[in-house]
């Protein structure tokens, strides 16, 4: 790495060495059997400079060629975007625990055996449901140096558990599935499986509905399908600078309900997506993003928050290998005070959405969302009477969020990456075959 | 000789020793460029240069799959792989036969878009830029090109060695109008299997966007219901592939007795004018490919003919658990990923509706153009357009806000009840399935129109 930063500074004013190498195991399942081992080693090194004061960029796997990267990186520094930033210098860190060596240490046979074990409760419960279920350990470890003497560096452990189950009856088909990831090995199949079954007793009777407008709770899925899109692209710094994001000028207004609070977290002690440092070397940090209802924050890069004339809150992520770019880590939605049940007992006709597909494939930046219920049941007079199905919902995310009715007081990780407890909203646009 | 070249060399012997039932390597060397540009600026560009592998070894019905960058220690990582097959392995492995193939396939396009100098590139971006940036009342765009170049080996212990390169650009611009707090977006994609010329020449449709993304600014949204809808060939491209193309992946089928009885060969789907075909053997498109990652040679596999299912897309390993002939359909995105079954280019054959034909008797319904995006969970599926129109008494009517629209694929292509006679290929879609996204596909279709279909709105 040195050499690499050493032979860029020969031909840039500033360069920055990222580095990252992981191992993967994932344990694969297939129809209620183990079907598929896999383990993957990756590495790849990134060059981003700053020459003639435009930013170029290049990356390679080869670590041994460093005089392409070298080249590759001035090549496309002839037409890249001025630099508006300067690199980090030597900077302390918070210390953010997200490395479990036991994850490394967890074997083979035991990842195994926790799939059977999944599946064996589902399958137990719901004899005909055909399960797939993935268990994947890994580690990753990072390093970044600058030409200002910016260095950080640190190892990742992660672990994840997940299952997907299809119960086919005729041509009915109904999915039900659950997922968790942690820097700590998992090794608590039940609890996974417990949500599932919850699931299919929830989806044993079908339910219908009619083309009208209908109060609507959104479960923690629920909201990471349908309202969280949205809002990743609303509070991304680069969307505020365009002028694209609804509430770009809305810095310090309320435009949700008061009840509603939003942060962005990677300080999470073994959270998958915490860390000490972003991918540009910034100090990590939880910035919040709605506060009793009011825009507070936007999540920045260092090159983005220079041109916004604001400091970098610490959100600069390559995804894919590329350049950084402004992405939020772990987003978390302050709990409320009312149990699921309480929500459930208050609508007399309505809807629990568990999971909306397409819904991020509308008109995502001004905050329209539309999605077919893949899972989702219906409320009749305070409880819920059975699944419904060729159903869509439609509203727009500014007009939810500004008057909720409540917010639950459970909430629950999605995906890793989303803490939220259940949303419920007064009236959205259901559309359905009936 | 290229290093992995010299790689895949080394590898015949040691794969040919192996105690595996079978097994193979994929050995890949690839080159990408991306130039984004958001607003009137360009705001990224870069290179990146991949060499990397893997080994995947089946051993009494079991995979084991080892993948890595550093090409070191071969041997350790064979024999790593079988040793995971082995513990998974509890049953006969079964492979569809197919006769080992010597080959060395060189890219279909005598112009690699790697070769071309950045300049190049960057000019024609340029000019779409400043086509949608002369729109008022745009408030942003964004423009994403990327492109690659690779070269894969592919060896296996029946005797196949295979070389090919392959080449792929995509590009898709988004013009962003915004007034007051609302927002609107349009976006137009376009790629190639590699010819640069093909993205050229987009000018006229790239000031249409952008008009089209500040007309949406006061457009009404449909009100939700259902609908005769009409869809053009690029979204009904896209409706195929996800309402219907998903579903003949028979990894999907295989092991799901379930599912096997659903999808039996002969069941009706259509009206007998529905013919959908998967082809990868059609010169220049996106999905195409003269072998897939198994190195079984590509086929043109008639999914649906007059109505009715009569084939499915195959890798060896479904091909002989269903006892089906294999159709080539295995396909890695890289060398971190074992190939699965997946489409090459979906498409519903022409039939013989004009336009004016097809809209002609609807009082009211919707028009549905261009694509924004889809998604299926084998029974059910949404997709969404791009661009939306009232119809009204048999002529197009007033634009509407984006919609979605969502069906179950079990009635659904029962209720298209007419075909066009102007069938397109789009190019400029990528698929995900798993964690394999975007791989180079394309869809097509002429006009269509169903009835009945549900459309979500206010």
């Amino acid at each position: 790495m040195e050499n690499i930063l050493a032979q860029a500074k020969r031909v840039a004013e500033e360069a920055e060495v990222f580095m990252v190498s992981s191992e993967e195991t994932p344990v694969q399942f297939e129809a209620n059997r183990l079907k598929h081992i896999q383990s993957k080693q990756t590495s790849s090194v990134a060059l981003r400079i700053i020459r003639q004061g435009r930013l170029g960029y290049a990356s390679t796997t080869e670590l041994s060629d460093t005089q392409s990267l070298v080249y590759n990186a001035v090549e496309t520094a002839q037409f890249g975007m001025p630099a508006r930033f300067e690199l980090p210098s030597l900077a302390s860190y918070p210390r953010i625990d997200v490395f479990n060596p036991h994850v490394e240490s967890v074997s083979t046979e035991k990842m195994i055996e926790l799939g059977e074990e999944l599946i064996a409760i589902i399958t137990n419960h719901t004899p005909d449901i055909v399960c797939e279920a993935l268990v994947t350990k890994g580690t990753i470890s990072l390093q970044i140096i600058n030409s200002r003497r910016g260095q950080a560096s640190y190892r990742k452990s992660i672990f994840s558990l997940g299952i997907e189950g299809s119960l086919i009856r005729d041509t009915d088909m109904l999915f039900v599935g659950e997922s968790q990831s942690s820097c700590h090995p998992l090794t608590q199949p039940k609890e996974i499986a417990d949500v599932v079954l919850q699931q299919l007793e929830l989806a044993k009777n079908r339910a219908s509905v009619s083309t009208r407008q209908l109060p609507v709770i959104f479960t923690p899925r629920g909201v990471a399908s349908a309202l969280i899109p949205s809002l990743m692209a609303a509070f991304n710094g680069k969307t505020v600078l365009e002028g694209a994001s609804p509430i770009g000028n809305r810095l310090g207004q309320q435009v949700f309900d008061q009840k509603l609070w939003l942060w962005d977290d990677p300080t999470i002690a073994y959270r998958p997506n915490s860390r000490p440092c972003d991918d540009e070397g910034i100090p990590s940090q939880r910035t919040p993003l709605i506060e009793q209802g009011t825009v507070a924050n936007f999540l920045y890069d260092l090159q983005t928050a220079a041109l916004a004339h604001t400091k970098s809150t610490g959100n600069g992520s390559r995804n894919h290998g590329g350049p950084p770019v402004p992405s939020p880590t772990t987003l978390v939605i302050a709990p409320g005070n009312t149990a699921l049940d309480e929500m459930v007992n208050d609508i007399k006709q309505g809807l629990v959405i568990e999971q909306l597909m397409g819904a991020g494939q509308g008109n995502i930046l001004g905050g329209d969302f539309s999605g077919n219920v893949l899972l989702g049941y219906k409320v009749e007079s305070g409880k819920i009477v059975g699944r419904v199905k060729d159903t869509m919902v439609s509203g727009n995310v500014y007009q939810v969020l500004k008057q909720i009715i409540a917010i639950g007081s459970e909430a629950k990780w999605v995906g890793g990456f989303v803490n939220t407890p259940p949303l419920y909203c007064p009236s959205l646009a259901v559309a359905s075959k009936g | 000789m290229t290093n992995i070249e010299a790689t895949g060399r080394q590898l015949v012997e040691a794969l040919e020793g192996s105690s595996a039932d079978y097994i193979e390597a994929r050995l890949e060397e690839s080159q990408r460029s991306h130039i984004t540009y958001r607003g009137r600026e360009l705001e990224s560009i870069g290179q990146a240069t991949a060499i990397g592998g893997n080994v995947r070894a089946l051993v009494r019905g079991g995979w084991g799959f080892v993948s890595f960058n550093n090409l070191s220690d071969l041997p350790g990582r064979i024999e790593l792989a079988v040793k995971q097959a082995r513990l998974v392995g509890n049953e006969e492995s079964k492979l569809a036969l197919v006769e080992p193939v010597v080959d060395i396939v060189s890219s279909e396009i005598d112009k690699n878009p790697m070769t071309m100098p950045l300049a190049e590139k960057k000019q024609l971006l340029d000019e779409y830029n400043a086509l949608i940036w002369r729109t008022p009342k745009l408030q942003t765009s964004i423009i994403a090109y990327g492109d690659s170049h690779k070269k894969v080996i592919f060896l296996n212990s029946s005797g196949s060695y295979i070389e090919q390169e392959r080449s792929d650009i995509t590009l898709r611009l988004t013009a962003v109008a915004a007034e007051d707090s609302e927002v609107q977006q349009v976006g137009l994609s376009a790629g190639s299997s590699g010819d640069f010329g093909s993205i050229h020449g987009l000018h006229q449709q790239v000031e249409q966007m952008a008009k089209h993304a500040v007309e949406l600014l006061s457009a009404p949204q449909v009100k939700g219901g259902e609908y005769t809808v009409v869809l053009d060939p690029i979204l009904a491209g896209v409706f195929v592939h996800e309402a219907f193309g998903h579903l003949s992946e028979s990894d999907f089928v295989y092991e799901n007795d379930h599912l096997r009885q659903i999808m039996v060969l002969g069941k009706k789907f259509g009206s007998t004018e529905l013919n959908i075909v998967d082809s990868a053997t059609i010169p220049g498109l996106r999905g195409s490919y003269r072998y897939d990652d198994e190195g079984v040679p590509a086929t043109k596999t008639y999914l649906i003919r007059e109505g009715k299912l009569v084939g499915r897309l195959h890798s060896r390993e479904t091909a002989a658990k269903m006892g089906e002939q294999p159709t080539g359909n295995a396909r890695a995105i890289n060398y971190r990923y074992p190939p699965i079954v997946r489409m090459t280019n979906t498409y519903i054959e022409p039939g013989s509706a004009s336009f004016e034909q097809i809209i002609g008797d609807i009082k009211e319904g919707v028009y549905a153009k261009n694509w924004f995006g889809g998604t299926t969970s084998m029974e059910m599926f949404t997709f969404s357009a791009g661009e939306a129109y009232m119809i009204r008494h048999g002529k197009l009517a007033e634009a509407l806000r984006p919609v979605v629209l969502t069906g179950n694929v079990f009635n659904t292509l029962n209720n298209i009840d007419a075909i066009g006679n102007d069938l397109e290929m789009n190019q400029g879609g990528g698929c995900g399935k798993g964690a394999q996204v975007p791989l180079p596909v394309s869809n097509g279709s002429p006009h269509i129109r169903i009835r009945k279909c549900l459309v979500g709105g206010r």
